[in-house]
């Protein structure tokens, strides 16, 4: 068992490997990408080259989840939440970026440059996982975001990227900022930026009704709901998905969250433990309007990629009622939801590249009749649709996600019926749209004047064979996953490091 | 001094909040944006007197993040500024419903 004191040097690289291998590999390849000149051949070399980066950075995370030590306290974590987080993520990149060669191919875009941005934002998102300082995790969401926003205006000729762009750009600039003032306003009550001395101080000195900490909560929540989508903070979700390359909306939608909501849940639950009764009914209304909001006007779509982005704000509506239960149930509920909406995920955008043709939307038009000319794609879209849904058998793994999550909210310390009935009533309405796919696929006729679909491109066709037979697969044994994830339950407040005192300065400001 | 400063920095955030929501040209919008960091840093700097150095060097890395920041997000203007010969919000509208 590895001991890591976090305030040697050597130990602080070792605990934080994974993350530092995956940075200095994208600079290498970045390099590399530069080095030539840009072609179609070259776009490839380095998309395969990326996805084997991020198959190490995977075997180098599962290591540290498997061989885990004693770490002491300090900025970044090494607990298994961390690397369970970052299995998530890299798998995610991973497929995002085998639909990205692809997509690449199919638009004409000849930059190599795309697959780092997508290492960087990685990076960025690994270290979030990891954060157990504020100021790490402004780091690592700034990281992430800056590189996001370069992805969403990739293609250059398109001008609805670059309006998704823009938007994106100025509400992620918007929201950071208030993140900021949020953090500094903590800072200001309680003279520190670590999360487990936040916790201390606020216990011990018993600031819990200190203005300061109130509105840099406040703001520090208004934040987290921009970079999660919450309604009402998700206005620019469904315009900058629509706009954005398939390949790169589909990272957004799935592997973002799973970054914002690891962040969020460690912040909330590490730093702001002794204040559940505070931030546990502002989260759970949260939860509930993104719930009710998203599904139902996910009802209203036709275009798909608006209604997966409508889909994928409910869906952050599930996610916030496993925060809401404040549990380490919850926490592990979250995780095992976020891999199946992860996967369930990355399945539908890959057909959604298939489909999509030159710049223009996907629209249910386009679905209608696919069962009779491209069977197997029907039934793949058709898993992706029932795994979102919660679908019992057919939708594998998510239905034990909702199951989960429900779980959690039943069992927390103060049972969350208000969340569990809005989870289940608002999940028999996001049947509307998901069955509503479906039964345009099998039971419409594919009209006489649409074009054939183009052949499944090959890592296309890899990304939905590998996402449907996880989705299948863990469905049927959702137990063993689950125990897997279980380990990745966050070990908060089970950290015992000797009490530090606070500076006596900071004792006489406040009293 | 730090109720003065902290008065002073939460002014200068709450122009720049009004100026995000209120005006339609990207480049005011983003500089609005800014000075909501530069709120931010005032913010810090002001509790780094009392608190330690911890405060200002998150001042660092936010200027430092803000540039990079900038850098991108001017770049992303330009791009949407090529098609549509425009930077007004009001007519930044194709994708909507």
């Amino acid at each position: 068992m590895p001991i890591f004191d976090l305030s040697h040097p050597a130990d602080l690289t070792a605990a934080l490997f994974p993350d530092l291998l995956l940075m200095g590999g994208a600079m290498v390849l970045l390099l590399w990408a530069v080095w030539r000149r840009e072609s179609a051949a070259h776009q490839r070399t380095i998309g395969l080259a990326s996805i084997w980066l991020c198959v190490a950075t995977l075997g180098a995370v599962l290591y540290m989840l498997f061989h885990q030590g004693h770490v002491t306290d300090g900025p970044i974590a090494a607990d298994s939440f961390r690397f369970m987080v970052d299995v998530i993520v890299l798998l995610g990149t991973i497929a995002a970026l085998a639909l990205g060669i692809d997509d690449n191919d199919r638009m004409g875009t000849t930059t190599a440059e795309t697959h780092v941005l997508m290492l960087l934002a990685s990076s960025g998102m690994m270290l979030m996982a990891a954060a157990r300082d504020l100021m790490i995790v402004f780091l690592g969401i700034e990281l992430m975001s800056v590189s996001i926003y370069a992805l969403a205006g990739l293609n250059r000729r398109s001008v609805r990227g670059a309006e998704g762009a823009l938007k994106y750009f100025l509400l992620g600039a918007f929201s950071t900022a208030i993140l900021l003032y949020g953090i500094a306003l903590v800072y200001g009550a309680t003279g520190t930026t670590g999360l487990y001395e936040i916790h201390q101080r606020v216990v011990e000195l018993q600031l819990g009704s200190s203005p300061l900490l109130l509105i840099g909560m406040a703001l520090l929540l208004v934040g987290f709901g921009f970079k999660v989508s919450s309604v009402p903070f998700h206005m620019w979700a469904p315009d900058v998905y629509d706009g954005s390359p398939n390949p790169v909306t589909a990272y957004m939608a799935a592997t973002v969250k799973t970054a914002a909501f690891a962040a969020f849940l460690r912040v909330w639950l590490e730093a702001f433990n002794a204040e559940i009764g505070t931030w546990h009914r502002a989260v759970a209304m949260l939860a509930i309007a993104t719930m009710v909001v998203g599904n139902t006007i996910g009802l209203l779509q036709r275009n798909v990629k608006r209604m997966l982005a409508y889909s994928s704000i409910a869906h952050a509506g599930f996610l916030l009622v496993a925060v809401a239960a404040g549990s380490m149930q919850g926490a592990s509920a979250m995780l095992f939801y976020l891999l199946a909406y992860t996967l369930a995920t990355f399945g539908a955008f890959a057909v959604i590249v298939v489909l999509s043709r030159g710049d223009a939307p996907v629209t249910t038009e386009d679905l209608s009749g696919l069962w009779t000319e491209r069977p197997w794609l029907a039934v793949a879209m058709a898993v992706y649709m029932l795994a979102l849904l919660g679908f019992p058998v057919f939708g594998g793994i998510g239905f034990f996600a909702k199951w989960y999550v429900l779980k959690a909210a039943l069992q927390a310390e103060e049972p969350q019926i208000a969340l569990a009935v809005t989870l289940v009533l608002t999940t028999v309405v996001s049947a509307g749209y998901y069955l509503y796919v479906i039964m345009v696929m099998f039971m419409r006729p594919r009209p006489a004047n649409s074009e054939a679909v183009t052949p499944t491109p090959g890592w296309t066709r890899f990304v939905m064979v590998a996402t449907a037979a996880a989705i299948l697969i863990l469905g049927i044994f959702p137990d063993q996953t689950v125990r897997y994830v279980v380990r990745g339950t966050p070990r908060l407040g089970a950290y015992v490091p000797p009490v530090k005192t606070a500076p006596a300065r900071q004792a006489a400001l406040t009293h | 001094m730090l109720p003065e400063a902290l008065f002073f920095s939460a002014v200068l955030f709450v122009i720049g909040v009004v100026g995000v929501l209120t005006r339609r040209n990207a480049i005011i919008v983003f500089m609005c944006v800014e000075l909501m960091l530069n709120a931010v840093n005032l913010t810090f700097v002001a509790f780094a007197q009392v608190y330690g150095v911890a405060g200002q060097i998150f001042v660092f890395f936010v200027m430092t993040v803000a540039a990079a920041e900038a850098a991108v997000g001017l770049a992303i203007i330009i791009a949407l500024y090529r098609h549509r010969q425009t930077v007004n919000l009001s007519n930044i509208n194709l994708l909507k419903g």
